[in-house]
Formats: structure tokens, sequence, C-alpha cells
């Protein structure tokens, strides 16, 4: 195999280990301050792409919003309307989280039992996922069936204007994460609840609001990334259900509660799964997360950039 | 009426069957606190176990080896004990959930291979032809399963006294003593990581021993046996029926396999034949929401795990 073809299984795993990043940020943060491991956190990302799609179908039933909005914008396959989508999609998604809490894992973490919270996100995983199919059926869906030109670089290498975009925004969201963490009032308190919360909440911070954030702020990059992976790829009910493993071995593999850490997770887990397929076909392909989670588990558990505990 | 009990010793086969793998889950969670979110991995190796061992040769297909369904069995609960082993030695000494994750991940892979490995599996064709015990011996349909009810009930007894045996003994008291307290019991200088690994390869492969019976029953496997649903199934069974609690695991096997299987018919019936991709998605709606209502309105299920005291100790 020349070269070309490995470099561009690196830059397609790099796209799909953005994607990755952006779910893995809300598994982590999920699992350092609310303290379990998320199986329904896959479903916001189902759930956002099709909160996404819901509303493109409005916009496009509404002809005078439509005209309004226009068509494509320059390079990109889509337009405002899929912007406003996308919005709208974050929103729903934030608020599904939020009603999920406090209606059903709200009650779970007062029953004291750790693991309650783990199985009871296992059966919400599995109960979103076919309320999905319950709507929309188990066939594939498309935001737009436009084929996108591919700008052709380098030795031989192709990138679409929507992946360059993609890469972008996820760059962009984690630096304001960051920024979010570091600089604001409610930032620090999420970090401080992270580090030890009953010492979090007798020094006066609101934790049932940092609790809020994090779901919301999870919930929205999930999100994210279910729209950016309807826009790229496809949208199947089982897209969050699917993505679980990579989301999982990704915040280990950076170590769980470290935001960077999971991008960088994200990237490993979408590189070596891409150039994986090349070695050993695509029928693996989600085995392989899991050789890479195993990996750690056996090598360093703590993950990369997280600290021994 | 006859039909009404043909289909009823159907059910109490499967049901029997869900609640061999419902004790191997309680043995993990309900006395151990293992958590194990891959139970269909352990069970699929055992139904495939025994497809491959106890088959008659087919075509493009390996094994076929035309063993007695028993010696399958066994062959099945150690090819489930022997994958609990490999997924158990990285992660039992790490944080519970991590242990979650995988288990998760090697239900995933196993069900990847039940899907492309097609010369071990038949992938979505399955492995077919595959025998019951002493078939031979029954020509009616009913008098078979009536057979296979009873050699289940058998197995699930003596399931069932084993474990009631050992988690009664100072095994047992161990066991839960690293449940609640690993810090406590390792003082005490018990090797926590040894009776994990202990107990989870014994819940694997009786998990596996329910995937052979299983394969042997209906007579195929195939790579919809090896679906997530499954788990979640078990899952229920075990919260629905109280983990801790060895007849509250059977108990909420039959009971949930019940509503499942009421639920499916019912749809079924009710519902035009267009409908069944979002009948089946209806279906395990339903059995969330049970698990929703339990896991919050009460918590320790049907029977709850007793309260084990020692000896002339006065309970307040």
């Amino acid at each position: 195999m020349t070269l070309a073809i490995w470099l561009q299984a690196i830059l397609d795993g790099a796209v799909i280990g953005a994607t990755i990043s952006l779910g893995a940020i809300g598994v982590t943060l999920t699992y350092a301050i609310l303290r379990f491991a998320n199986f329904a956190h896959g479903e916001f990302i189902t759930w956002g792409g099709y909160f996404a799609l819901a509303a493109l179908s409005a916009f496009a039933g509404w002809r005078d919003l439509s005209a309004w909005l226009g068509g494509p914008i320059g390079p990109f396959s889509f337009g405002w309307p899929l912007i406003l989508a996308a919005l709208t999609a974050i929103l729903a998604s934030a608020a599904l989280a939020l009603i999920l809490d406090a209606v059903f894992f709200r009650r779970l973490r007062r029953a004291k039992i750790a693991i309650a919270s783990v199985i009871g996100s296992f059966g919400a995983a599995l109960v979103l996922r076919n309320l999905v199919v319950l709507g929309y059926g188990a066939d594939p869906e498309y935001f737009s069936r436009e084929i996108q030109i591919a700008v052709h670089f380098g030795p031989g290498l192709r990138i679409t204007a929507d992946q360059i975009l993609l890469v972008g925004l996820t760059a962009a969201l984690v630096a304001t994460l960051h920024l979010f963490l570091t600089r604001t009032q409610m930032g620090r308190a999420m970090r401080g609840v992270r580090e030890n919360p009953d010492l979090a909440a007798v020094s006066g911070i609101d934790v049932a609001g940092v609790i809020r954030a994090t779901w919301a702020i999870g919930a929205a990059l999930a999100a994210v990334a279910g729209v950016l992976i309807g826009l790229t790829i496809q949208l199947r009910p089982s897209i969050g259900f699917d993505l679980l493993l990579p989301l999982f071995s990704a915040a280990i593999l950076g170590g769980i509660g470290s935001v960077y850490g999971a991008v960088l997770g994200g990237l490993v887990i979408g590189i070596s799964e891409s150039v994986a397929v090349l070695v050993i076909g695509p029928e693996y392909r989600a085995a392989i997360s899991f050789g890479v989670l195993i990996l750690i588990l056996l090598v360093r558990p703590q993950g990369i950039l997280g600290a021994r505990t | 009426m006859m039909n009404v009990a043909a289909y009823l010793v159907f059910f109490l086969c499967l049901a029997l069957i869900f609640g061999l793998v419902c004790l191997g889950l309680n043995l993990q969670w309900g006395f151990a606190g293992l958590f194990n979110v891959g139970v269909v991995g352990f069970f699929a190796v055992g139904a495939y176990a025994v497809a491959i061992l106890c088959s008659p040769p087919a075509a493009d297909l390996v094994g076929g080896f035309n063993l007695p369904v028993p010696l399958g069995l066994v062959a099945a609960m150690a090819a489930s004990g022997v994958t609990a082993l490999v997924v158990g030695i990285p992660t039992l000494r790490l944080r519970e959930d991590y242990l979650a994750i995988a288990t998760f991940g090697i239900a995933v892979t196993i069900q990847l291979v039940a899907l492309n490995f097609e010369t071990l599996t038949g992938g979505t064709h399955g492995r077919v032809s595959i025998p019951r015990p002493l078939t031979s011996l029954f020509v009616d349909r009913v008098e078979a399963n009536l057979f296979f009810l009873a050699m289940t009930l058998a197995i699930i007894g003596a399931a069932y006294w084993a474990l009631e045996t050992m988690v009664r003994s100072p095994w047992g008291r161990v066991l839960r003593a690293i449940r609640e307290d690993e810090t406590a019991a390792s003082s005490l200088g018990k090797n926590a990581f040894a009776y994990r690994l202990q107990a989870f390869v014994i819940g694997a492969a009786l998990m596996g021993l329910g995937g052979g019976l299983y394969a042997s029953f209906i007579g195929y496997v195939g790579a919809d046996d090896a679906l997530p649903t499954l788990t979640f199934q078990i899952w229920v069974m075990l919260i629905v029926g109280g983990s801790g609690n060895n007849k509250g695991a059977v108990l909420g096997a039959v009971a949930v396999w019940g509503l499942w299987s009421f639920s499916g018919w019912f749809m079924a019936t009710v519902l035009p034949s267009a409908f069944a991709v979002r009948a089946g998605a209806l279906q395990v709606i339903l059995i969330g929401l049970v698990l929703a209502l339990v896991l919050v309105l009460r918590p320790k299920g049907l029977i709850g795990e007793e309260t084990v005291v020692s000896r002339g100790a006065a309970v307040p």
C-alpha cells in the first residue's frame, strides 16, 4: 500500500476522532462529576442528530422561511437551515438530559446505590434508542443527498469542506469549554465538585446546579457530534449506541475527568480504528476500541492525562 | 386447552433457561457486586460452543462433531468461564465501572465475531440442526418439550442448590464482606481479587450453560442471539426479582419473560405486520419502563436480599 492510503486513513480517522472526542468529553465529565459510567450518553448523539433532522424538515415545510434562509453556503453542503437545526438540536438535547435527570437519575442518586445509576442508564439507553426507532424506523436518514466534491491536496489526499469544518468546530468547542471551566464561576464550581463533592458542598457550591450544568454541557456537545455525523456520514437509530465503546475507551484512555484527555483519546481511537480497518478489514472495526481499552487498562489504567489515585 | 398447556411448557423452558443465566448474574452482581454489562457475550459463547460441538457436520462450517449434548454443555460452561477469566484478570482490580465497560466491550466483540466469522458461527444465517439430548426417545413435539423442561428443571435445581450452599458457606460470607467493604475484608487477609475472579468465572459459566441449553432447545443459534437487548432483559429480571436472592433471580426471570412474551404476542395480534420493527421497539421500551419503575419505587425488587446475621446475634 502506498503512503497516501495510510495518510488518508489517518486523516479520515482524525475526522471521526473529532466526533468521538465531542462525545467522550460528556462521558468523562459525567464520570468525574456525577461519578457513574453513563451508558445513555451515546443516545444524546442519536437524539441530537434526529432533533436536527426533525427541525430541518419543519423548516423545509415552511416555504417563506426556507426561501429567506437560502441554499448552501460557499463550499459547504448545507446552509442556514442546518445551522438553525443544529442550534435547535443542541437546546433540545440539553433539555432532554435535564428532564431525564429530573425524573429518573436524580431519584437513583438519592437511593445511594452507586450502581443503580449505571444500570438505569443502560436501560435508559435502550429505551431512548427504541423511541427513535418508533418515530423514524430503523432505516438510515440523511440531511441532504447531495454529493460533496472533496478537495485534493498534498500527496493525493482528499477531504471535504464539511470535514474541515467538523475538525475546526470541534477545536473551537474544546477551547471554549476550556475557557468556561477555568475562567467562569460555574466552571470552577464544576472542577471543585469533581475534586471533592463533600468539600464543595460545605464550601457553599451549588452542587445541584453543577450537576445540571454537567448534563446540559455533555448533551449539548453530544448533539453537535450527532449533527456532524448526520452531515458527514448518515443517521441511524443505533449511531449513539454503536459509539459507546469508542466513547468510553477514549475517556479512559485520556484519563477520567480530563477534557483534553478525552479529546486526545478520541483522536487516538478514531485514527486507530481507521488505520486498523486497512489491516484487518471493516468487519471488526467496533472491536478495535475494545482492544485499545484492554491495553490501557493493563498498562496504564489511570489514562494518559489522568492522575494516579 | 391443550395448546395453552403446550405453550406453557415451551414458555417455561425458555424462562428457566434465562433463570439460569439470571442466577449466574446474581452470583456476580447480587453477591459479589460485580457489574457485568456483557451477559449476552457469555451466553452466546455457550450457545455457539454447543452448536459447534454437538451439531452434525455442515459444509463451509468448522466443527459439527456430533458430540453428546451433556458434553457440549460442559464445554459451554468451560468456554464462557475462560472468556470471563480473560476479561476479569485485567479489570477486576480496577474501579467497578471499568468492569462494566470492559464486559460491554467483550459482548460487542463477541457479537461481531458471531456476525462476521462465518466459518465458525455461520454469520447471519447462524448454525442450525443443533440436537437436543435423547431426541430419539420422543416423537411427539409436546412430549419432547416436556422432557426438556424436566431436564432444565433438574439443572436449574442443581444450580440453585449449589449456589445456595456456596453463598451460605464461609466463601459466600467473604464474597459479601468484600462487596460491602473491600478494605475491611482485605485487612483480614482475604484476597479480594481472587474471590471476585472466582465469582465472576462461576457466574459466567452458568451464563454459558444457559446459552448452551438455549441453543439445544431452539436448535438454532445466530447473530441475533448475541444482541445487547438480552443483557438488558437478564438485568431487568434480576432487578425485578430482587438481586442478592437466588429465589428472586428465578422468579424475576419467569415474571419478566412472561411480560416480554405476553407483550410480544399482544402487539403481534393488535398491530399489523408492517409495524413489526416498531412493535419490537415498543417491547423494549415497555421493559425499560418496568426497570425504571422498580429501580425508583422498589429498588430491592419483589423479594430482596435476606438479612444475614450470625447465629445467636440480637437482631435489631
